[in-house]
């Protein structure tokens, strides 16, 4: 079952000559003919490019390349239908792209390939991201690889559920307010959101331009290390990337938290909070605690204004964004007398309900008469948000805090309700308005039914490797991340 | 009330999206509700605070004036629903 190992694992293996990367992409192709048709991580993959690139990476083994200068070399990552992959389909789990073919490759996508990793298949997930349940995509909805009539958490919802039922190594998702961390947390699996501008977004399909970040979701917390490693870095087709030196991640695992300050923050702990997440994350801090860790309480006192920000200022940007999707230059066109009428009918047709939604409320928020009352106070309280956050790292290497406050819920049950929805991001929403980094692993499991709850670690601007280096500490003294759904274990 | 100030067909018009009846109808119930539950903003006073539009405040990145390599002609058409001659079509814009 080469398909459940990790990429340090494997890397060894291959490296050996014990396995080869054939092999391997044959494990995670045939663990997906298995398992996919339950889960539908899935939106489309293309078995035969993926097995040629694994037959040109065992090319490479043969004649002397090593994982110093390639260190993905082998490895199959799958990718979120968000981000651009040169000649494949490219479609946000939206109708509006119709037949879309990216002509280039996004800058990570680039990174991967550089890296020497199989880059393949197409990941599901709420359309343009907008979504916490990946109920919300055109191809269908994912399912949580744990209990099938349960989501996997969103928007990465197939990017989660992918890597949990070990259909790949590892993959790719994107977080704008929770949308790595929350499915990785439900789904049982390591998902980590970088600094705002530490990843380029080049190749990117834009929803809110100032809170989008790419990451990565791995079996555990040394994959984590290595895969930001590979993402990071400054990119002049990036504007917003951030010249700050990419270090060796995985050097920073070394066990070492005594001493370490964790802030525990006061008013995550209220309120709608499930008594099992509560436990299990009680259990975690307890845990870091006697692995040398120092508690102190925090505040972040703006916390309950925290989603009614996001969505003001989420909704706007997505407005401007998405307003590229006039049947004009790609995808589907529905025509009209006039281009007016054909903007409104094509985005009438291509866009499901959420997105309409989400457009319509930033429209509206940045119109005319609005704008002051709605947007630029949210700008303003988004200060307020983020000078908590910096306050808060005057007392604490990092903050600890639930990934969720539920575990995974049932599909459909919160299809109805967008404002139950949207709150169930109340976690997660802060860390992209700071712009600060954030990881979820798992840390134990409810009763009945048994579910994954994830932890989630703060860390301040570029303090990934502090985030990474407490992650695996604890990690590395557990053993939830070994755990694997019975769905997939099942041969 | 948010929701007696929202104008659903007009917000619609603006964002060019056309709904049909029952869209309209539900979408304005839920926006009505969103926008009642976004008025807590209200309840923070913000005078004084400089709005935040990026977390990380990075101002003025530019890059030499030079002529680079960029998407050939028919790769951008490639996607394209209408194209002739190398252009995108588009409906009659003047009469």
């Amino acid at each position: 079952m080469l398909n459940r190992l990790t990429i340090h694992e494997l890397a060894q293996k291959l490296a050996k000559r014990e396995v080869s990367a054939r092999e391997l992409m044959k494990s995670c192709l045939d663990q997906i003919a298995r398992v996919d048709g339950k889960i539908h991580a899935f939106i489309s993959h293309d078995a035969d490019a993926a097995l040629a690139q694994a037959d040109a990476a065992d090319k490479e083994i043969s004649s002397g390349a090593t994982r110093t200068h390639k260190p993905l070399l082998g490895i199959p990552i799958a990718i979120k239908d968000v981000l651009a992959v040169k000649n494949q389909p490219l479609n946000c789990g939206s109708k509006i792209l119709g037949k879309f073919i990216s002509p280039y490759d996004a800058t990570v996508i680039e990174k991967l390939k550089a890296a020497a990793a199989i880059v393949f298949g197409r990941l599901n997930m709420d359309e343009f991201a907008m979504g916490s349940s990946t109920e919300n995509s055109a191809f269908g909805v994912t399912k949580n690889p744990w209990d099938t009539t349960r989501i996997p958490g969103g928007s990465s919802g197939g990017s989660a559920a992918a890597v949990a039922a070990d259909e790949c190594i590892a993959s790719l998702g994107t977080d704008t307010g929770g949308s790595i961390r929350q499915p990785a947390a439900l789904c049982g699996c390591v998902g980590l959101k970088p600094t705002y501008g530490r990843v380029s977004r080049y190749g990117l399909v834009a929803f809110a331009s100032s809170l989008d970040q790419i990451g990565p979701f791995t079996k555990d917390v040394r994959d984590s290390a290595t895969m930001l490693e590979v993402l990071s870095g400054v990119d002049p087709r990036d504007s917003t990337s951030v010249p700050q030196p990419v270090p060796n991640y995985a050097a920073a695992l070394d066990g070492k938290i005594k001493g370490l300050k964790l802030g525990l923050p006061k008013e995550y702990l209220i309120g709608g909070l499930d008594p099992e997440v509560k436990a299990g994350v009680d259990a975690a801090v307890k845990q870091l605690e006697k692995l040398g860790a120092e508690i102190v309480e925090i505040s972040l006192p703006h916390t309950d204004y925290a989603v009614a920000t996001y969505y003001i200022i989420a909704t706007a940007e997505a407005s401007a964004n998405l307003a590229r999707f006039d049947g004009i230059r790609y995808g589907l066109r529905v025509d009209g007398n006039d281009p007016a009428e054909l903007y409104s009918k094509t985005r009438g047709a291509g866009f499901g309900a959420e997105v309409k939604r989400r457009i319509i409320l930033g429209t509206y928020v940045l119109s005319s008469g609005y704008y002051d009352a709605y947007y630029l106070r949210a700008q303003k309280v988004r200060t307020l948000i983020r000078n908590d956050f910096l306050k808060a790292f005057e007392k604490a290497d990092a903050i600890i805090t639930p990934t969720s406050p539920t575990a995974a819920f049932k599909i459909g049950e919160k299809s109805d309700d967008p404002l139950q929805m949207y709150l169930s991001d109340i976690f997660t929403i802060s860390c992209n308005l700071a712009g600060i980094c954030g990881i979820s692993l798992p840390c134990g499991f409810t009763k009945s039914p048994r579910l994954p709850i994830g932890l989630q670690l703060l860390g301040k601007p570029f303090g990934e490797e502090t985030i990474l280096k407490i992650a695996h500490a604890y990690e590395q003294s557990t053993n939830w991340h070994k755990e694997r759904p019975p769905l997939a274990a099942a041969v | 009330m948010a929701e007696a100030q929202f104008d659903i067909k007009y917000i619609a018009h603006l964002a060019r999206i056309a709904l049909a009846p029952d869209e309209e109808k539900k979408l304005a119930a839920q926006l009505g509700n969103i926008l009642n539950y976004v008025e807590k903003l209200k309840e923070l006073d913000v005078a004084g605070v400089e709005p935040t539009a990026h977390a990380v405040p990075m101002v003025n990145v530019t890059r030499a004036d030079e002529i680079r390599p960029s998407l050939p002609h028919d790769e951008a058409l490639r996607n394209a629903p209408a194209q002739a001659n190398g252009l995108f079509i588009v409906p009659k814009i003047v009469e």
